[in-house]
């Protein structure tokens, strides 16, 4: 299983043809204190740079982009009842969605670690 | 997504913001910068919610240097700030401060303030992002005898919260002039110069969190110095402009520019207090005839206070309807930390705003139930003439 990451601060664990999207920890301590998520139902077809779920935090709603594109698999229930998880867990408890892979190619344009680390440290 | 946050919210890009007096400060104490009425501004320290519930149990600082301070000197000044402003300046005893509204001639608010009588002038506090505005509206009315100061050369702190009390009775205050009130004395919405080591501070017990609390005009180049010495108290933490914000709304307190506007009345704002009493009889203020007549006959729509049900909030612009006519649209709208759950602020029809009136918010195509609720959300916690301090 790898971890790859997008410019727009999402993450994505990918495991054969399925993978787990969330976002990254300098996304929700940009966000701040996360108040709600809306996540995407099982079933729903995403597309990659597409609305997929919306962060909001005590200031404002935020999207979150589907990093590649899929069939959404399930969401966290875990952040209906503790969306605080975003800030406290981001990458790991704090994950938004699991989807089913459309294209596996659409992987090939995506950040690894060390990429995603000197773009946030150009930001 | 986390550059867009910045925009959704409502603050400006980073560049070209001018920097005010505590900026060194803020950021040494890993404060996140933004723009704000085109200065660079902290939103946040440690976070908003925690700021937030600081002030409401201890004492929160905050710079509200990018607001406006002005003085208006000479004789009738009280008289002329009646031709632009519904309050009764007149009787407005010295040391006493009052929350008044500029009107455009159609009743229209140009900006709200805080006018207090300094017993030689009136000091004004207004909006970071009017003042310009403000003050060529107030120069292009000046009468001769009758001077306007931007006091640029000052910096404005506000320690808020229930310790603020506490911490300022520690600074050691001594009053200015000998007919003033001590600092003891202060009770909210007064006012009155004090000396702190030898430095003139303007000091009003008042703010904007629906806390005790107070204001402080310091000259610029001592802000720093003012500000490290309150925050040398353990009751106080710097917070940031994210909470200043969430405080307001659940104290029900309208934000200029969002709740309230040059299209809007006192009376549609739900502001009819700050029209004094005599005002009320005698007009005399820009917009007088269409003001009194909704004072009389009721306004065609009003500012209310939303619960929201569930837990997406509801923001700004979203629209309010009540069934399948839309009746309204919100006008600030966030999250209430003290209370743990979604409140707005919504400007609806007049038939829609009674308490208790069942409506729906659309929220990205959602509907959320909501409901009218009196304001404040949170009951205010002030510490009135008449109340033991």
């Amino acid at each position: 299983m790898s971890r790859l990451y997008t410019q727009d601060h999402e993450w994505i664990d990918v495991d054969g043809d399925t993978a787990t999207v969330g976002i990254t920890d300098y996304a929700q301590g940009q966000l701040g204190d996360v108040v709600f998520v809306e996540l995407p139902e099982a079933g729903r077809a995403v597309t990659k740079g597409g609305e997929a779920a919306v962060v909001e935090s005590v200031k404002a709603a935020s999207d979150v982009y589907a990093p590649v594109s899929g069939t959404v698999t399930e969401a966290n229930p875990a952040l209906t009842d503790d969306p605080a998880l975003v800030n406290t867990a981001p990458e790991t408890e704090g994950w938004f969605f699991k989807l089913t892979l459309a294209d596996a190619s659409e992987l090939d344009g995506l950040l690894d670690k060390a990429a995603y680390d000197a773009f946030v440290a150009g930001l | 997504m986390p550059g867009a946050t910045v925009v959704a919210g409502g603050y400006m890009a980073e560049a070209d913001l001018k920097s005010l007096p505590l900026d060194a400060l803020h950021r040494r104490l890993g404060a996140r910068m933004v723009g704000f009425a085109g200065y660079a501004m902290p939103i946040q320290f440690e976070g908003i919610i925690a700021e937030h519930v600081w002030t409401r149990e201890s004492a929160g600082l905050f710079d509200v240097s990018h607001m406006g301070q002005l003085l208006v000197e000479g004789d009738g000044a009280g008289a002329w700030l009646e031709t632009l402003a519904p309050g009764d300046f007149l009787a407005l005893q010295p040391h006493r401060t009052r929350y008044s509204l500029l009107l455009t001639d159609d009743g229209g608010i140009i900006d709200d303030l805080m006018v207090t009588n300094t017993g030689k002038s009136y000091y004004m506090v207004v909006n970071g992002a009017t003042k310009a505005g403000d003050i060529a509206h107030m120069q292009a009315r000046l009468p001769a005898g009758i001077t306007l100061t931007h006091m640029e050369d000052h910096a404005l702190l506000a320690l808020q919260g229930p310790q603020a009390v506490t911490v300022m009775g520690r600074l050691a205050l001594a009053p200015a002039e000998a007919d003033q009130p001590g600092f003891a004395d202060l009770k909210f919405m007064a006012g009155a110069r004090f000396l702190w080591n030898s430095i003139t501070l303007g000091i009003t017990r008042s703010g904007y969190t629906g806390e005790d609390g107070y204001e402080i005009s310091v000259p610029a180049a001592s802000a720093e110095a003012l500000a490290e010495a309150l925050l040398a108290h353990a009751e106080v933490k710097s917070i940031g402009l994210g909470a200043r914000d969430s405080l307001r709304l659940e104290a029900g307190l309208p934000l200029y520019g969002h709740d309230i506007d040059t299209s809007v009345t006192p009376i549609e704002a739900d502001l009819a207090y700050a029209i004094s009493k005599r005002r009320k009889t005698e007009g005399g203020f820009p917009g007088t005839s269409l003001i009194l007549d909704q004072l009389l006959n009721g306004a065609p729509r009003k500012r209310v206070g939303l619960s929201v049900e569930g837990r997406l909030p509801a923001r700004e612009g979203a629209t309010v309807w009540a069934g399948g006519r839309q009746v309204g649209v919100v006008t600030s709208g966030g999250f209430a930390p003290s209370l743990n759950v979604p409140i707005a602020m919504a400007m609806v029809e007049t038939a829609h705003a009674g308490d208790g009136t069942a409506l729906e918010i659309d929220v990205r195509g959602k509907r959320i139930g909501a409901r009218v609720v009196p304001m404040p959300f949170k009951q205010k916690n002030y510490v009135r003439e008449g109340t033991k301090a």
